[in-house]
């Protein structure tokens, strides 16, 4: 041990710090550091010039892959494919990541070979210092920051300093308001034209929802379900088709009338078994599409909520909180599903301002 | 590892000692442009603290190198998928490459999306690239912050790069999130779904925060342009001011280091910057890189193709969101559905909780984290040596019951696949995590303080007795022992290194303090009960010099007859009267401020 590693270890002035940590908390003394033990590339050169050779092969493989690269991206007809084994892809991609991805490592890993085999690996001792500044330096600051706030003359004339902050903080107001166009404000009247309506309406035809055929009651078995939509979101596009979308998909479900209870509030919201109901959960909104045909549950298969379609829609598990609103339907003169009105409740996930006393619970009738 | 022999300021000592060198051919020929640009910025001055500033190393210390190196990795590929990417709800109809979708109307951010996978060359590799690295800067900062906590980085003078640490992590969460709906795909879609009921949610003024974020009724035509925007610039420039802060304190505090010899709190023992960890740094980068790349161009993810433009009326089994948000996710799905339907209000408790409350809960514990340790200890010491786990058992303990709750909401945010995959019953699953989520976490910490005091022991056990050496004797009354070889100096001194802090008992009343303040004072002392009072006391001096003596006087056996009475240093006897055996310590402490840590 070196007399300069001796008083490094003992901390002798170097830094400020050792005050904080009295000698007597350590039961045994530190034995400075330990001797440098030398690699097999500083006493061997054959080794090292084997190193050397290494870290240069790896670095003389990059310019090859970068060029193959260059071919890759060039020359492989984008419509070839690897099917071997585990991969199936599409040959240039994977040659354009393996030659790229590999070149990239050879660097990386030559470098690091680099360092750790032949580059000088002394350790180095630095000595910290307090992050706190020294007296001199605070009581620096301190002073001239007092002669400068007197020198501003903000502790004679205490207006100036007032108004200021008054002044800029009455520049929050500029930077809210400018924020209040973000969107349109959802006032009473708004969210009854959007969230809390759909463009169901008395006498539109329920339509299967890719097809945009009209459901016809007859053609539905106990059992089935239909995905569905009104039919006049056909007249929509865009922006308007996405939002309908969300709000206005249904689901159509016959199940046997015997089977399943139907209050008498909602016996004539359906035609022999069949049922409507909005199919946007009513938890956060996703699309509930799981339907167990024998137990009449359907599945949200985002969080798990269920809900018993032979039930009025009730929830019997999951997070969900609100019974699925229910579409009261009928038949046309042709034998066509139509709606008897828009749904009853807003459809979708809560809002504040949701009045959800009208919503179908256990025991209601 | 290599050995030090070297120090800093033996440097102007060595080069007065050896003749001028002369320069290479390199430092010739950049003579001239340096030296115009040191007359203009004054490189030399500013680049000399830090060229040979030393650097400590242990593999992890790479953790955090890994996320600033994923985030680079993004910055790149972004700027790539940037120039192909139009964020934009426009509907159009596809009429690219990929057959299946032909026909089909779409969103413009969709198509695009579509055209950078099928159209650009390498397209694809970027976009997975990109996505790979957003995983993987997460990961690696979870992993990074699991470090500083379990090994004490986070004292003082730490805490506030700690705060910007976990600001890090947050703005990152958002970042991925944002960078996930940007192709508006049905996932992505489904995502902004569940984030419109969210934000939905919210107490008072949820449906108008909704209209403000997306512009009006979801899905709008604007949220993919401004999710863009949070996205490509604000999001990043306020990562990159925190990467900037977080490593200019990195620089200034200089790296923590672990226990050894020649390493104490006053010094930082390492590689110097150049030109060791320019190359194993700069190197890293390249393997990192290297790493990610090859996942792009190996490993899928995110095949945007596969479920078709985002359609609200749509959904697939088994939707999951990245993993990094797998413990919202989770939380929402194991939630009880309580909502309360106050006159013509709703409060949906079922999202609120879950969705911001478990976020805000997580985010908020991890930041006030240091603040309530250093509450307890009154520790106003500098710390520049990390801690071993097991050194501190109950802050261990914590750490482990925080990642064990975090685990079980994210098997709760795979809670069907769980079902599916195990053929267990989903409601099982869900019941069983809603008190699991509690429980578990009691558990693991009870465990873990367990393990680390056991492991704490065995420490003790080497600095007493030295090490076991396999060689059994059989002393001449038919006794068998073991052997034990006195441990070195070095690791003696390592294992002794860190600090303790006394179980301090409750304050007597006391003329000077108000009765708040002595309730205060008693409430963090029975945290400190709580925190030390099971912690072993490191052995002192004297009892090293005893359990040498002893050592020597027996030669080495006696251990497995007598050694574990009488000495003094079973430390564990019965455990229960653990408080007795001289191994803890409740010291009556002063009466205020002046609670020294216990030596």
């Amino acid at each position: 041990m070196t007399d300069l590693e001796r008083s490094a270890s003992a901390g002798d002035g170097h830094s400020d710090l050792d005050v904080l940590h009295p000698e007597s908390q350590y039961p045994v003394a530190d034995p400075g550091h330990p001797e440098h033990l030398p690699r097999l590339t500083d006493v061997d050169e054959a080794a090292a010039d084997r190193a050397t050779r290494q870290v240069a092969t790896m670095f003389a493989l990059v310019p090859v892959l970068a060029i193959g690269f260059a071919v890759a991206y060039f020359a492989v007809p984008r419509t070839m494919f690897i099917d071997f084994a585990f991969l199936h892809v599409n040959l240039q991609h994977f040659l354009l990541g393996s030659t790229a991805g590999l070149a990239l490592l050879l660097i990386g890993v030559g470098a690091v070979q680099w360092a750790r085999q032949l580059m000088d690996d002394h350790e180095m001792v630095d000595y910290r210092h307090s992050a706190t500044s020294d007296r001199d330096d605070r009581e620096y600051v301190v002073t001239e920051l007092q002669k400068g706030t007197e020198e501003s003359k903000i502790t004679r004339r205490k207006v100036l300093g007032r108004s200021l902050i008054g002044a800029l903080a009455a520049m929050g107001i500029p930077l809210v308001v400018s924020f209040a166009d973000l969107g349109p404000w959802p006032t009473k009247k708004r969210r009854a034209a959007t969230i809390e309506t759909t463009i169901w309406h008395e006498g539109v035809r329920l339509v299967n929802d890719i097809t945009y055929v009209p459901i016809k009651a007859s053609d539905l078995e106990i059992g089935q379900l239909v995905n569905g939509q009104p039919e006049n979101i056909q007249e929509l596009e865009g922006t308007e088709l996405q939002q309908a979308k969300a709000k206005s998909s249904i689901i159509v479900v016959r199940m046997d009338p015997r089977t399943v209870q139907i209050p008498a509030s909602r016996q004539d919201w359906q035609v022999g078994g069949i049922l409507c109901y909005s199919k946007i959960c009513t938890h956060v909104g996703c699309p509930i599409s799981l339907w167990e045909q024998q137990t009449h549950h359907l599945l949200c298969p985002c969080h798990q909520s269920t809900f018993d379609l032979g039930n009025s829609g009730l929830v019997i598990f999951g997070p969900a909180a609100r019974a699925l609103p229910q579409l009261p339907i009928t038949v046309d003169a042709e034998g066509y599903l139509v709606a008897r009105s828009g749904f009853t409740v807003p459809v979708g996930p809560s809002y504040f301002e949701r009045d959800s006393r009208d919503d179908f619970k256990e025991g209601d009738n | 590892m290599a050995r030090p022999a070297a120090t800093v300021s033996d440097a102007p000592a060595v080069q007065a000692a050896t003749p001028k060198q002369e320069l290479g051919p390199v430092f010739k020929l950049a003579a001239k442009p340096a030296d115009y640009i040191d007359q203009r910025v004054g490189v030399a001055k500013l680049s000399r603290p830090f060229i040979r500033k030393v650097f400590p190393d242990h593999w992890s210390f790479l953790l955090g190198e890994v996320a600033l190196y994923s985030f680079v990795v993004l910055l790149l590929t972004g700027v790539f998928l940037t120039i192909w990417y139009k964020p934009s709800m426009a509907e159009v109809e596809y009429d690219g490459t990929y057959q299946l979708l032909r026909g089909l109307t779409m969103s413009q951010s969709y198509e695009s999306s579509l055209q950078l996978s099928f159209d650009i060359r390498g397209g694809l590799l970027v976009r997975q690239i990109h996505h790979w690295s957003a995983m993987l800067f997460l990961a690696a900062m979870l992993a990074h912050m699991l470090r500083v906590f379990f090994t004490g980085a986070f004292r003082k003078p730490r805490e506030l790069n700690y705060l910007l640490g976990v600001g890090l992590i947050l703005t990152g969460l958002i970042e991925g999130f944002a960078g996930y709906s940007l192709p508006d795909d049905l996932l992505s879609g489904t995502g902004l779904r569940f984030v419109d009921g969210l934000i939905r949610a919210i107490p008072l003024i949820g449906t108008w925060a909704e209209f403000f974020v997306f512009g009006g009724e979801f899905p709008g035509d604007i949220i993919v342009a401004r999710l863009y925007m949070v996205h490509i610039l604000l999001l990043p420039a306020i990562i990159l001011g925190l990467i900037a802060a977080h490593l200019a304190l990195v620089v200034y505090l200089k790296h923590t280091q672990f226990a050894g010899p020649g390493r104490n709190e006053t010094n930082v023992v390492g590689y110097p910057i150049f030109p060791v960890y320019m190359a194993k740094a700069g190197g890293f980068f390249f393997i990192v890189f290297g790493v990610l790349v090859l996942m792009g161009g190996l490993m899928q993810i995110n095949p945007i193709w596969t479920y078709g433009p985002y359609n609200p009326a749509q959904v697939t089994a088994g939707s999951q969101p990245d993993w990094y948000m797998g413990f919202v996710e989770g939380a929402i799905r194991i939630m009880p559905n309580w909502e309360s339907h106050i006159g013509g209000t709703t409060w949906s408790w079922n999202v609120a909780i879950p969705g911001l409350g478990v976020m805000g809960l997580f985010f908020g514990l991890m930041a006030a984290y240091p603040f309530l340790e250093a509450w307890v200890t009154k520790d106003k010491a500098e710390h520049h040596i990390l801690e071993r786990p097991r050194n501190n058992p109950t802050r261990t303990g914590f750490g482990v019951a925080a990642m064990t709750a975090y685990g079980m909401l994210w098997i709760g945010g795979g809670n069907d696949l769980v079902a599916t995959q195990f053929h267990v019953s989903l409601n099982a699953v869900t019941y069983i995590l809603r008190v699991a989520v509690f429980v578990a976490p009691v558990l693991a910490f009870m465990i873990t303080k367990r393990i680390c005091i056991g492991l704490q022991r065995s420490d003790e056990e080497r600095l007493l007795h030295g090490a076991e050496t396999g060689i059994i004797e059989r002393d001449p009354s038919g006794a068998y022992s073991e052997r034990h070889a006195p441990i070195s100096q070095g690791e003696a001194w390592t294992l002794t290194q860190h600090r303790q802090y006394a179980a301090l008992m409750p304050a007597e009343s006391d003329p000077d303090l108000t009765d708040g303040q002595l309730q205060r004072e008693n409430l963090r002392r029975r945290a400190s009960r709580f925190y030390f009072i099971d912690t072993l006391r490191k052995p002192t001096r004297a009892e090293l010099e005893a359990a040498q003596h002893h050592g020597d006087g027996h030669d080495g056996h006696g251990e497995i007859e007598s050694g574990h009475n009488g000495n003094g240093h079973n430390g564990n006897g019965d455990g229960r009267s653990g408080n007795a055996d001289g191994h803890h310590s409740i010291e009556a402490g002063e009466k205020t401020s002046g609670a020294v840590p216990s030596q």
